[in-house]
């Protein structure tokens, strides 16, 4: 009696501000802070995905395994926001950005340190972890 | 008796920046507004769909509150949303209920109480439609999202900034002549191009301020009726010809297309089956241009331009009122402003109005068919409804 009950809510950690506490692929935050960013692939059909789901929408299985996002990707379009919504006032500049794999796509923003002219559509960049100013957790594509 | 249904009214409040009333006073001035149209009483209306998107009200389930206010109790009234596609989404139903036969007359309210809050709050809510698991976290907005498809619209196919500027000069041509507008003044390529004036401003590459519709506070109705009642009730029903609906992935790592919205591809097809025509028999639009690059694609998408052939259109003014394809003479989202619940039914208001003869300075010559194309979210949601004489 008394004892509190202890809640998963690792996923508050993702991005300058959360709005998820709670998912079945909290494992996502544990990667990210051992320097992964990481997907699941189903066990049953073989899906990929990216961003990780615990649950199979083509066989319905739940049978997942995570799997490493490696090598490159192809710049598909990115925009550089000079106004930002509300609780991301403090990181703008900043460029959302959306990178190919080939077998599935990640969604997610460009290091800050590349210069914007540097940044061409087609280009090849990596996904790698990062730490956000308020010591949050996200991940960013850098140059290949 | 056929089997058609009819628009028999339709209406809209002003659109303003921020509403002098509640959200029930709010949704009034357009169900008045749309009753004055049809010359009918909330006892001819059967059951009400309420349509707005949640999260700007401190007001729960708003259908309840308006049915009162509105005086239409008792008849049945359900709420609706797919963000700004809401209100088309309450006419795909409200037209089901009325083919079904469960209903003969039926009232689609859309609202939107905007300046509840502040315009980052905007932002960030209207951002919440995309995926907030995975894509919020990183800072996402509406604009930014449409601004990544202008840079592969821009990539793919040699669009130019100036090729938006000149749908937003577009816009404010007709937005200047539209009372119903929350934005009236003129805007011009060179304004886009002056780099002391605010629309050039940048807000997310490749979008500007100009390139950009504001928020505001509006509400639209609309009456669906059967073949039978619109004959009965109305003397220039307009007939629902067509109907299409389509979704796709809410994270934009899901998509295969960033230069278009296959939404607005998938529904447009599915209209133009259902109503046994095609995109050369439109003889006037209304598409949904939240953003520039938005009225750019919707061209290609509902087949008036190829792919990349767009900003032919634009550049030739082929879209404007005389033009072989008039779009948006009512001033656009971009002037009108985007409440978006109540979005979708204004665009249809001006249809309406257009096949009837009744839309005054704006109405374009003689048109028998029109379209209107209203997008939720960031092509998340597309609805295409083919209307005609």
């Amino acid at each position: 009696m008394g004892k509190k009950r202890e809640v998963d809510d690792r996923f508050n950690k993702f991005g300058t501000v959360s709005f998820t506490a709670i998912t079945k692929t909290n494992d996502f935050i544990k990667h990210l802070e051992d320097g992964r960013v990481t997907g699941t692939k189903c066990l049953d059909c073989g899906a990929v995905f990216f961003p990780p789901r615990a649950d199979c929408c083509h066989c319905l299985s739940s049978n997942m395994e995570w799997f490493d996002v490696s090598g490159t990707g192809q710049l598909v379009t990115f925009s550089k926001l000079t106004f930002a919504p509300i609780g991301f006032e403090e990181d703008v500049p900043y460029c959302i950005a959306l990178l190919d794999y080939g077998t599935y796509k990640v969604f997610g923003r460009i290091a800050s340190s590349i210069p914007e002219e540097e940044i061409k559509v087609g280009m090849q960049m990596k996904t790698k972890t990062n730490t956000v100013s308020n010591g949050q957790l996200n991940y960013v594509f850098d140059k290949a | 008796m056929g089997n058609k249904v009819a628009i028999i009214g339709v209406g809209q409040s002003t659109f303003v920046r921020q509403y002098p009333g509640s959200i029930r006073e709010l949704a009034f001035d357009g169900f008045k507004d749309c009753l004055q149209d049809a010359d009918i009483t909330t006892k001819d209306i059967d059951a009400s769909v309420v349509c707005s998107a949640p999260e700007y009200d401190k007001q729960r389930s708003p259908a309840g509150v308006f049915a009162e206010y509105l005086g239409l109790n008792p008849q049945p009234t359900f709420y609706v949303e797919s963000l700004c596609s809401s209100s088309t989404t309450g006419i795909r139903l409200a037209y089901s209920l009325v083919k079904s036969g469960l209903h003969e007359v039926v009232a689609v309210l859309g609202f939107q109480k905007m300046s509840e809050i502040s315009s980052s709050e905007a932002q960030e809510r209207m951002g919440r439609g995309a995926d907030i698991q995975w894509e919020s976290p990183f800072g996402t907005m509406m604009p930014a999202y449409y601004a990544m498809y202008a840079k592969a619209h821009m990539e793919t196919y040699g669009t130019t900034p100036d090729d938006l500027a000149l749908i937003r000069q577009k816009a404010s041509t007709y937005g200047q002549i539209n009372d119903r507008a929350v934005y009236r003044k003129p805007v011009t390529l060179e304004m886009f191009n002056d780099p002391e004036n605010i629309m050039g401003r940048p807000v997310t590459t490749p979008l500007r301020v100009g390139d950009c519709c504001a928020n505001a506070d509006g509400s639209s109705c609309i009456i669906v009726a059967s073949e039978e009642k619109a004959k009965a009730m109305c003397k220039k029903p307009v007939w629902i010809m067509g109907l299409g609906s389509a979704t796709t992935s809410v994270n934009l790592a899901g998509r295969d297309l960033f230069s278009g919205l296959t939404v607005a591809q998938e529904a447009a097809r599915q209209a133009y089956a259902m109503a046994g025509v095609g995109p050369k028999d439109i003889d006037v639009a209304e598409v949904h241009d939240c953003f520039t690059i938005a009225e750019m694609m919707a061209y290609e998408n509902l087949g008036f331009a190829e792919p990349g052939e767009g900003k032919e259109l634009i550049r030739g003014k082929e879209t404007y009122k005389e033009g072989s394809i008039p779009v948006n003479v009512d001033g656009g989202l971009l002037s009108k402003g985007h409440p978006i619940g109540a979005t979708g039914g204004s665009q249809t208001r001006t249809i309406v109005l257009q096949l009837r003869g009744d839309a005054g300075d704006i109405q374009v010559k003689d048109p028998a068919i029109g379209l209107v194309h209203n997008i939720g979210g960031v092509g998340l949601y597309g609805n295409v409804t083919i209307l005609g004489r």
